[in-house]
């Protein structure tokens, strides 16, 4: 492992945002299959953390971790500071012991998915309303005045009764983005957004994805899109094999990569 | 909700569209049979008989709506356990499921009055319970089957519709800190009813039809009214030509209720 990035961390913690997700020394198993074998992960507030590495390097993984959609089998979790408390499932791995807790965190953590997973019952406006509403108590016109920003925002306004499957992919990741940031998430978390997409409609989300960026919103982002990941990354973790093979800022993993297999892996995606 | 995007069955012709040969032909078959119906046969029992009849449609209507109700209620904790269930859950759902739909509804009906029925009163306390007034009686054995009937084929139409609900969706609703039973109430189990609907109008139907079977444990529902007049009269075919009209108006009604209700959802479902 790489030991100096994550050193560089802790010394600077004093001064530095405060951290939004810290992820030490996470372990994941799937049966026999060791997907992550110690990774440790921090994104500070503010920060743009993108996720690279090739197919199977568990990097979908590691990210579906920091809410426990995926339960790790060891490691530690804090997210804003707050750890999450694990109990043993009974089956060798680690478990939300608090359930209320977990969905208190997840409740602030936007996610987007690589296949969208809109609620196919609920139109755009009823999708972007669902959570503030139900979860977390927002009055309804106030969420309803919210969603409408947010759909301007990612130019879906006049789709707002529309349900999601007389969409186009690129609308409905817009749609999803949209409902992630209704939330009013601490970190958005995005999973491989555009993976799923049609080429010519990549480009739309990566823009609404790029904005967010810019204004400065901590996100944590699995990502194919190397050109993307250059520029709106603050800082780059390459996943290999379930371990980090290297991380730093965009500017020295794209530039002067350190790592044999970091080199071979930028070779191949560009 | 009256967008564009809502499936409603093909507009009625214009009238215009009536007045075709064929058309012209077969209203008019249909109004001479009416006819020749009406004049050559007898139909003078009807007055001293209607206000029977009457009394045993509205049995036939209140049992075909109870026992869907309940059984409907029963079948999504008996669907649900099969697709998501523990074993210790799932197989005797997945039992009950088969032995219902695997016995015919006659024997189960006579089973639970003749078997059930003769058994209760060798109880003194079920004799001296409140109950017993009800359990003299032979309705409450009829709701009972066609209840456990209903639930049994619906348990397993509800069985294939929550496990046709997209995982992916419901894992957005937990990423987003939804509880399990805000996951269930507000998504998993609203596209699953989505999904079932035309099979359960179809279901409805086949249940309207089966309440007939409670005649033959002396429930006087409108079949049995018909074989009263036929005992009593020697009246054969009018009644039972009545009782075909009668069906088949009420499986006009349910059909064209669950129309309405499935044009009010969208069609494409993710």
């Amino acid at each position: 492992m790489t030991g100096t990035a994550s050193v560089d961390h802790t010394s600077v913690a004093a001064s530095a945002p405060a951290e939004a997700i810290h992820i030490e020394n996470l372990h994941k198993t799937f049966g026999q299959l060791h997907v992550l074998k110690g990774v440790s992960l921090s994104a500070r507030d503010g920060e743009v953390v993108a996720i690279i590495g090739g197919s199977g390097s568990g990097k979908s993984t590691l990210l579906r971790c920091i809410n426990c959609l995926e339960n790790p089998t060891s490691g530690t979790i804090r997210v804003n500071g707050e750890e999450i408390r694990l109990k043993p499932d009974g089956e060798g791995g680690l478990m939300p012991a608090d359930r209320r807790q977990i969905e208190r965190i997840r409740s602030r953590l936007g996610m987007v998915f690589q296949s969208f997973n809109l609620w196919s019952h609920r139109t755009l406006i009823e999708n972007v309303i669902e959570v503030p509403v139900h979860v977390l108590g927002v009055p309804r016109a106030e969420a309803v005045a919210t969603a409408e920003r947010l759909l301007e925002r990612v130019g879906l306004a006049e789709k707002r009764d529309v349900y999601p499957a007389f969409l186009s992919g690129g609308q409905q990741q817009r749609a999803a983005i949209a409902r992630a940031l209704a939330i009013q998430p601490r970190v958005m978390l995005f999973d491989e957004p555009t993976s799923a997409l049609d080429p010519e409609l990549v480009g739309e989300v990566l823009k609404v994805i790029g904005d967010l960026a810019t204004e400065g919103r901590t996100m944590v982002l699995v990502t194919h899109e190397m050109k993307f990941a250059r520029e709106v990354a603050s800082h780059v973790v390459y996943l290999w094999n379930g371990l980090v093979e290297e991380e730093g800022p965009p500017e020295q993993i794209f530039g002067a990569p350190r790592s044999e297999r970091l080199q071979q892996f930028l070779r191949t995606v560009s | 909700m009256a967008n564009a995007f809502e499936v409603t069955s093909a507009p009625a012709p214009p009238l215009r569209a009536w007045f075709k040969p064929h058309r012209i032909v077969l209203i008019a078959i249909a109004v001479g049979l009416v006819v020749l119906a009406a004049t050559t046969m007898r139909w003078d029992w009807i007055v001293r008989y209607w206000p029977l009849a009457l009394q045993g449609l509205w049995r036939t209507i209140w049992l075909l709506v109870l026992t869907c109700t309940l059984g409907f209620m029963l079948a999504v904790p008996l669907g649900l356990a099969q697709a998501a269930g523990p074993r210790w859950l799932a197989m005797p759902a997945s039992a009950f499921c088969t032995v219902i739909r695997g016995t015919p509804l006659l024997l189960q009906l006579w089973l639970l009055y003749f078997g059930l029925g003769s058994l209760f009163p060798q109880f003194p306390w079920i004799r001296e319970s409140e109950l017993w007034p009800y359990l003299r009686q032979a309705w409450p054995y009829a709701v009972l089957g066609l209840t456990l009937s209903f639930a049994g084929y619906e348990g397993e139409v509800m069985r294939g519709a929550f496990a046709g609900v997209p995982r992916g969706q419901l894992e957005a609703a937990r990423a987003f800190g939804m509880s399990r039973t805000k996951v269930f109430r507000r998504i998993w189990l609203p596209q699953a009813i989505q999904r079932a609907l035309p099979t359960l109008a179809g279901e409805t139907v086949l249940q309207l039809k089966a309440t007939p079977l409670v005649a033959t444990i002396t429930v006087v529902d409108i079949y049995a009214v018909a074989g009263r007049v036929r005992q009593d009269t020697f009246i054969v075919y009018e009644p039972l030509l009545l009782l075909a009209l009668i069906y088949l108006m009420i499986t006009g009604v349910i059909v064209f209720a669950f129309r309405r209700l499935e044009s009010r959802i969208p069609s494409r479902l993710g």
